[in-house]
């Protein structure tokens, strides 16, 4: 009871603060957008292999793809700023309560959600015109997964952080995780065109199957098995992220 | 209020193989009594923050004990945090968010009701003299609108115990004077509250005890007063225009001089027990051997002498 009344209470700290700087929302979906105009119609060969014969389908294929890139991808920075907040002494001003220390990294991670949405949702009506369709049911299970995604990556990051305490050495650790799992995700270039070995290899990487989760939910494919598998491997690895990282916010006493 | 029996720290520096520990508290023993503004006065690396935020429950102690506001400060740090409030020496305020927003916060944090939080961040604007500027962004205040809102913060849910870290570092001398009177105020409403500061004055204005800390160990301690009452009486400075070595030897044979050396051509340094009655008498004995006075002087023991007697060095050099 008391871990959800103080989640809510930090999480509520971190919307005002965002109220208070929209920018930030917007210049986080500035490079998707980009990708969005100039990346995807380079793609529309490469998809083909995926049976992609219009500019409609490879919009249907990529942007699934290019969302479970940004809540990967976005959530995988979220360090950055709560390095910053350790250094401005707000978080030890916060260590000195009887708050709970899981809700200080809960209530991040729902704030960072709730980012995650917005900008998900500013990319899927710049895409519409260029053919994205998709149902409200669909949409609801999309984003689902895709808050289960971020959930994930910003409670690896704040655990990094914490860890590393040190903003270069987290941008070092953060790249040399995200760059392998974007690729072996097959969110920029599908994997169809991988040899075999990599296939395999990123059959074991949980945004692959996400990723699969993904463009199944946005053709209208509700029933198929790679949706709710994806929503219960993602679950599994929130959870766990979660819990590693809250551990660490309860012990690091700094 | 505060009890601490050998309360240790040590951390390591430098890369595993040439990693050294480095000893920041070694065996701290300290009382603080309820009510009391005590002083934690040395200079800069000498233990005082590390000590402060052990006893904030920030960083656990490699040893011994400590009880703080009647909990254990190992086994029970919750219940500590829950009486205690404390300001660190930079602070710690979102910059985009208004002083009432943050007060408001920070009493919800140690679970109090929303309206209740309401309530009691409207009585510490006022307290701190905070209401005009309480609806605006925090990077707004100038740095004394600033510190009195972080003393407010670790004051809004009314703990026992503050703990406050050079809570007048970079403060002009007014916003100085003025900080002082906060924390006299919170003592008059029962609060202990335990500050750390290098500032001499500070520590002789502020604090009813204090603690002189020195490479992480308490050197001294008690009131100002019996602090400066301790160490060799009161020192009289003498200048002669010839002569110094026969003056030197003509005073140290007084009885109200305890010791006399001479520090530089013709300057004089007697240690006396009582400067008034000492200085006539001085004077006395150096017209009987026909040695002239240039000035004389009587300087009052100030704590730098404390520490000096205690540390062999200067605070203003440490």
């Amino acid at each position: 009871m008391k871990t959800l009344r103080d989640t809510w209470l930090v999480f509520q700290r971190h919307m005002l603060l965002l109220t208070r700087s929209p920018l930030s929302i917007l210049l986080g979906v500035a490079q998707p957008v980009v990708y969005l105009a100039l990346f995807a119609p380079l793609l529309k060969p490469a998809l083909s292999s995926m049976g992609a014969d219009s500019m409609t389908d490879a919009y249907r294929i990529y942007v699934p793809g290019m969302l479970v890139a940004l809540a990967l991808g976005g959530g995988l920075y979220v360090g950055f700023g709560l390095l910053a907040e350790l250094a401005s002494g707000v978080i030890e001003r916060a260590r000195v309560t009887p708050v709970s220390r899981a809700a200080l990294l809960l209530g991040r991670a729902l704030r960072d959600v709730v980012v995650l949405v917005v900008q998900a949702a500013i990319i899927i009506v710049l895409a519409m015109p260029l053919g994205l369709f998709v149902h409200v049911q669909d949409l609801l299970l999309a984003y689902a997964l895709l808050a289960l995604i971020t959930l994930s990556s910003s409670a690896v990051s704040y655990g990094i952080a914490l860890k590393v305490s040190d903003p270069n050495a987290l941008g070092q650790v953060v790249n040399n995780i995200a760059q392998p799992l974007m690729l072996l995700s097959g969110t920029l270039l599908p994997l169809a065109l991988a040899p075999l070995w990599l296939r395999r290899v990123s059959d074991w990487n949980p945004f692959s199957r996400a990723v699969v989760g993904m463009r199944a939910l946005f053709a209208g494919h509700t029933g198929d098995a790679s949706v709710w598998q994806s929503i219960a491997l993602l679950a599994a690895v929130a959870v766990l992220a979660l819990a590693w990282s809250a551990r660490l916010f309860a012990r690091s006493v700094r | 209020m505060i009890e601490t029996r050998g309360l240790r720290k040590s951390f390591r520096t430098g890369r595993r193989r040439k990693s050294t520990t480095v000893e920041a508290v070694s065996g701290l023993d300290l009382t603080v009594g309820e009510g009391e503004i005590f002083g934690f006065l040395g200079p800069n690396g000498a233990g005082k923050t590390t000590t402060l935020r052990m006893l904030a429950t920030l960083l656990p102690p490699d040893g011994g004990e400590a009880v703080v506001a009647g909990a254990d400060l190992r086994t029970a740090q919750a219940a500590v945090r829950r009486n205690i409030g404390y300001v660190a020496q930079g602070g710690g305020t979102w910059d985009q968010v208004t002083a009432r927003e943050e007060l408001v916060m920070q009493a919800r944090m140690h679970g109090v009701g929303r309206a209740e939080a309401q309530t009691r961040a409207a009585a510490a604007l006022d307290a701190f003299d905070l209401t005009a500027y309480a609806d605006r962004h925090c990077r707004t205040y100038s740095g004394g609108q600033r510190r009195r809102v972080d003393i407010a913060l670790g004051v809004v849910h009314r703990p026992k115990v503050l703990f406050l870290d050079e809570p007048t570092s970079g403060l002009d001398p007014q916003s100085r004077a003025h900080m002082w009177d906060e924390i006299r105020r919170l003592r008059t409403e029962g609060m202990t509250v335990f500050l750390t500061t290098h500032y001499l004055d500070e520590a002789d204005a502020l604090c009813d005890r204090i603690a002189i800390i020195d490479g992480g160990g308490i050197v001294a301690e008690g009131t100002p007063a019996e602090l400066k009452r301790g160490i060799a009486g009161e020192v009289v400075t003498v200048e002669v225009a010839e002569h110094a070595a026969k003056a030197v030897e003509v005073l140290a044979q007084q009885d109200c001089v305890r010791s006399a050396e001479l520090r530089e051509e013709g300057d004089l340094r007697l240690s006396v027990d009582a400067g008034e009655t000492a200085m006539p008498r001085i004077m006395r004995a150096l017209a009987e051997v026909g040695v002239e006075l240039t000035t004389i002087e009587l300087h009052r023991p100030t704590l730098d002498d404390v520490f000096l007697t205690r540390t062999g060095r200067s605070l203003r050099e440490s």
